[in-house]
């Protein structure tokens, strides 16, 4: 199905879109955040579940230590307040994946609230996302729907439950109202989601791994016109899962929203379904008034009142955030805001961090990976971290550079036979037979060769033209195929034709 | 011989440690009394005779091999079939679990399993434990053992009876608003509602989750307190449950004494409502504490005039959501799955059919009670009705050491009086509600017949929370004392059946 779009400049000549992010992220405990059933993947379904999981009559919650302190830390990192006193809250509602058709949650007493986010965007500004909350609550068990054409539960002819995702813990990450992005909007969201990706993984509480859906964010979308106070009618679309799917998503809605505005209709208050095959949304479920959760405090558990000394404890204890530590490798590596940018973009700041942890310096281990690499990633479409290629291997590629083995243009086709599989830098070096000729003597018959072969030019240089040096010095790498020191071949070159370099 | 379903649990003990009676024999005698008189007073849904058999087996091997016993080892018990029992049935009195069988135990029934109580089987009760008469059991009712026409009570009816018609000398209740205290008033019987989080709740199916307390039943005090010792302490599969030591209720219970004590007689519990011969038999209580040695006060708490109110909004809201998981996919019976139809629609047809009227009358007061815009008017209000009940009880605490009450305004009423009438119905626990709601504890102790019907009266004492020693305290002179005066105790009056 697919709607008439403004075009997106036309959408944000007439609107402001105000954004509501909503993140999702599975904690990486051991055990589940009421039971002690392993949160493992790719277990046989229903083989990690116990009474308390299955909702069984009779069986009760106990809340899992690690998934609290991990909330904690998410909300400190967050720059949020940590709650003294909260309360899990039944989230009632009906759907077959979840047990006890009631969510464990948190409602009005979530463990931290009021915080922000700086993020930076792709020119290096920086824009500060405000946190509303960040709550614990529990994963639904995960249907399989067989049989309907889209793997929907609309025309599925029966549905298969697994529950071994139930009860694995989840953070929840909301934002206020993301206003004043303006045209920059999807890029925001899209910057959020990341920095937020970041935040975890540093933390240590969670893989973040989108793909795996760890991570699931939900875009609430809505526009106003220019000048307008009051917010609009919102979409929610609903399990994003891709850094590029939040910002397409973010850009799809704007546009559609301002098409329906634009000609006089209104938006429908729904949840909409995000499609990465074109990037369109299309409607969910109509929520045509409210969905009454009938929250109340959830009475099989006691209150946290984490004790202000612990949460201390925690907060000293927080890793070197994200963009603490970008500042620090930004004045370690000596490059500047828009390189570094750069760098974050693409998403190499840790592969480059490893390659120097294995020996590389800052210098040879960026320009590897922004440059070469990073191509071959674009040629490729594949995330730079997903290329066969390990830091190490990088890094000795590196080695070899700096040791005299390899020029820049061997070392480019170490990496090409690296990145075809055809093993470590050492094989295909080996292989490949691509060692810098390093023999003084076949070097000199080389240079002779050349100098023999151009005449003309070889009067030029004794003549004092110095820039005519670099002709024969690619006529020697032709004769030695790539394979010499360029610096060594001039040296021999302007020696061999008595002018002083 | 003598007859091993005559005697207490404590003597019952007794005989086993001496080798006088095997365990196997004792609970042959109570399987045998099961088979003459159940089928006229219904209290069980289900009796494990093999399992039963087979825990006294484990008791009479363990005393043969020479190891100790527990105090209770042996003792038979009627378990109220809202505790899981794993690979025996539990249904909770509700058509939705017909045949489930659970794959655990609950807390209540390994600690029962650890200390040699032998489970005679699962004892009949209303509803999900919604009740005050067990007529909304989905499997039938449960006659008083002094009168079959008349209620044992509820929820805990069958466990009550179980006793009354010495099937059992030992059962276990719950008590949400009355469950354990209100049968065993109306059965002649012992009722205790320990401080809520003493006894575990995990593996207990869930009605008010706040509210709700697992106790022990018994035909003595001393009974319900070694009983009481045997279930009670820290769970940590229970998050409300509480972590101290279990106060001392077996000492008190041999020590029973009320000389010195303030027992408060608080204005609220009287009036209109009370059945005269009730009244008289609970001024007839009051008197023998006060020569007993007590002194007795009189008190005042206004807050529990709303008690009634405030409990059938906060238990039917908690209901609405913890019975919300009875939907027919994962256990328990399903209605209507004939492929054609949608999860939604089984799930409908399912909880139509496996849900009786009260269930239903409560999820749909609980859901409305919870529902946006009606939240702060009803679940708010009752929980800070919840809170002045509660300071009553604090301040009342404070000038007297326990308060006593009748434990419900009327005797046993006939079958089907009520059943009809769910505010008359409800009004059976207007007396038990406030300590369930201020978290406290409480018992029910007998006091007498009533001259006009000749059936049971109880005597409700109520103790601060974790002083559930007092209860016992008090419950032991209160019952020594009426011994003395009838000459034996009030069971012995009960038709045999």
């Amino acid at each position: 199905m697919t709607h008439d779009l403004v075009s997106y400049e036309d959408a944000l000549k007439a609107y402001d879109p105000v954004m509501g992010l909503e993140v999702h992220v599975e904690l990486g405990t051991k055990t589940k955040m009421f039971c002690g059933c392993s949160t493992a993947l790719g277990a046989e379904p229903n083989s990690q579940v116990c009474p308390v999981c299955l909702g069984l009559p009779g069986a009760l919650p106990v809340v899992n230590a690690i998934g609290v302190e991990s909330a904690i830390k998410i909300g400190l990192a967050l720059n949020c307040e940590i709650a003294e006193w909260c309360r899990f809250a039944r989230k009632n509602y009906f759907y077959p994946d979840m047990p006890k058709n009631f969510q464990t949650s948190q409602y009005d007493e979530p463990i931290a609230f009021n915080g922000y986010l700086d993020v930076s965007l792709e020119d290096g500004e920086v824009f500060r996302v405000q946190i509303e909350r960040a709550h614990m609550e529990e994963d639904t068990g995960k249907s399989t729907h067989v049989g309907g054409a889209t793997g929907r539960i609309h025309g599925a002819t029966y549905s298969l439950l697994d529950y071994n995702r139930a009860g694995i813990p989840l953070i929840e990450i909301v934002t206020k109202p993301i206003e004043g992005a303006g045209v920059r909007a999807p890029e925001v969201a899209k910057a959020y989601v990341a920095e937020l990706r970041e935040l975890i993984k540093a933390l240590g509480v969670s893989e973040a791994r989108m793909e795996m859906g760890q991570m699931r964010c939900d875009v609430n979308l809505s526009l106003r016109p220019h000048g307008e106070k009051k917010l609009g009618t919102r979409s929610e679309t609903k399990n994003v899962n891709s850094l590029r799917s939040v910002e397409r998503a973010a850009r799809y809605e704007i546009q559609r929203h301002a098409a329906v505005l634009s000609s006089g209709g209104t938006i429908v208050q729904e949840t909409r379904h995000f499609h990465e095959e074109d990037g369109s949304t299309t409607p969910g479920r109509i929520k045509e008034e409210a969905e009454d959760y009938r929250y109340f405090p959830e009475p099989d558990l006691v209150p946290i009142a984490p004790a202000r000394e612990w949460v201390e404890e925690l907060r000293a204890g927080l890793p070197e955030l994200p963009s603490v530590r970008r500042k620090r490798l930004q004045e370690d590596w000596g490059i500047a805001d828009h390189e570094m940018q750069s760098v974050l973009n693409a998403g190499a700041i840790d592969l480059i961090v490893a390659t120097i942890e294995a020996g590389a310096d800052a210098a040879s281990a960026r320009k590897w990976w922004m440059g070469e690499l990073a191509r071959r990633s674009n040629e490729d479409g594949v995330e730079l971290a997903e290329l066969p290629i390990t830091p190490a291997q990088v890094a000795r590629v590196s080695a070899l550079v700096s040791s005299g083995d390899l020029n820049d243009k061997l070392a480019r086709q170490v990496i090409e036979g690296v990145l075809a599989g055809e093993g470590d830098p050492d094989t295909v070096v080996e292989k490949r037979g691509l060692k810098v000729v390093s023999d003084e003597g076949a070097l000199g018959a080389a240079v002779d060769e050349a100098i023999a072969a151009n005449g003309a030019i070889a009067d030029k240089i004794r003549g004092g033209n110095l820039a005519a040096a670099g002709a024969l010095i690619g006529a020697v790498m032709k004769i030695t195929r790539g394979q010499a020191d360029a610096k060594r071949v001039r040296e021999l070159v302007l020696e061999k034709l008595g002018v002083q370099g | 011989m003598t007859d091993l379903t005559r005697l207490n649990a404590a003597e019952t003990a007794a005989t086993i440690a001496s080798g006088e009676a095997s365990a196997v024999e004792v609970t042959q005698a109570h399987l045998d009394r099961i088979g003459a008189v159940d089928e006229k007073v219904h209290a069980f849904l289900h009796v494990d005779t093999e399992g039963a058999l087979k825990a006294a087996k484990a008791v009479d091997d363990k005393r043969a091999a020479g190891e100790k016993l527990g105090p209770l080892a042996g003792v038979p018990l009627a378990l109220k079939d809202i505790f899981t029992t794993k690979g025996v049935p539990t249904t909770v009195g509700s058509k939705i679990l017909d045949g489930w069988i659970p794959p655990y135990d609950a807390t209540l029934t390994t600690r029962l399993r650890n200390a040699g109580i032998v489970i005679l089987g699962k004892t009949n009760m209303d509803e999900f434990a919604m009740g005050s008469s067990t007529e909304n059991s989905a499997y039938g009712p449960t006659g008083n053992p002094w009168d079959l026409t008349r209620i044992p009570g509820g929820s805990g009816g069958g466990s009550a009876a179980a006793l009354a018609s010495f099937q059992a000398p030992l059962a276990i209740g719950t008590d949400t608003g009355g469950s354990i205290r209100q049968p065993a008033a109306v059965t002649g019987t012992v009722g205790v509602k320990p401080t809520y989080g003493a006894v575990s709740r995990y593996g207990m199916v869930a009605f008010s989750s706040s509210l709700d307390q697992g106790g022990p039943c018994a035909r003595t005090v001393l009974d319900a307190a070694l009983l009481h010792e045997a279930i009670a302490g820290h769970d940590p599969m229970d998050s409300t449950s509480i972590d101290a030591p279990v106060p001392p209720v077996v000492e008190a219970a041999r020590n029973g004494n009320v000389k010195g004590l303030r027992v408060g007689v608080v204005k609220e519990f009287s009036g209109e409502g009370y059945q005269a011969g009730v009244v008289e038999r609970f001024n007839g209580a009051v008197e023998l504490l006060r020569e007993l040695g007590a002194e007795i006060v009189e008190l005042s708490c206004p807050s529990f005039t709303y008690a009634l109110a405030a409990y059938y909004l906060i238990a039917p809201s908690e209901a609405s959501s913890n019975l919300a998981r009875f939907d027919g996919l994962r256990y328990g019976i399903r209605v209507g799955d004939d492929g054609t139809r949608s999860a939604e629609e089984v799930t409908a047809l399912t909880r139509e059919a496996g849900f009786g009227p009260e269930v239903k009358r409560r999820i749909m007061l609980g859901t409305y009670a919870l529902s946006s815009g009606y939240y702060d008017a009803y679940y708010g209000s009752a929980q800070k009705v919840r809170t002045l009940i509660t300071r009553d009880f604090e301040r009342s605490f404070g000038s007297v050491d326990v308060i006593i009450s009748p434990t419900t305004p009327t005797t046993a009423f006939p079958i089907g009086e009520r059943a009809d009438d769910p505010m008359a119905m409800y009004l059976a626990d207007l007396c038990t509600i406030p300590a369930n709601l201020a978290g406290n504890s409480a018992m029910s102790v007998p006091c007498g017949l009533a001259p006009e019907d000749g059936l049971p009266v109880g005597l409700q004492i109520i103790a601060p929370a974790l002083a559930d020693d007092r209860l016992y305290r008090v419950g032991a002179a209160v019952e020594a004392g009426f011994i003395a005066r009838w000459g034996h105790p009030l069971l012995e009056e009960a038709p045999t059946l």
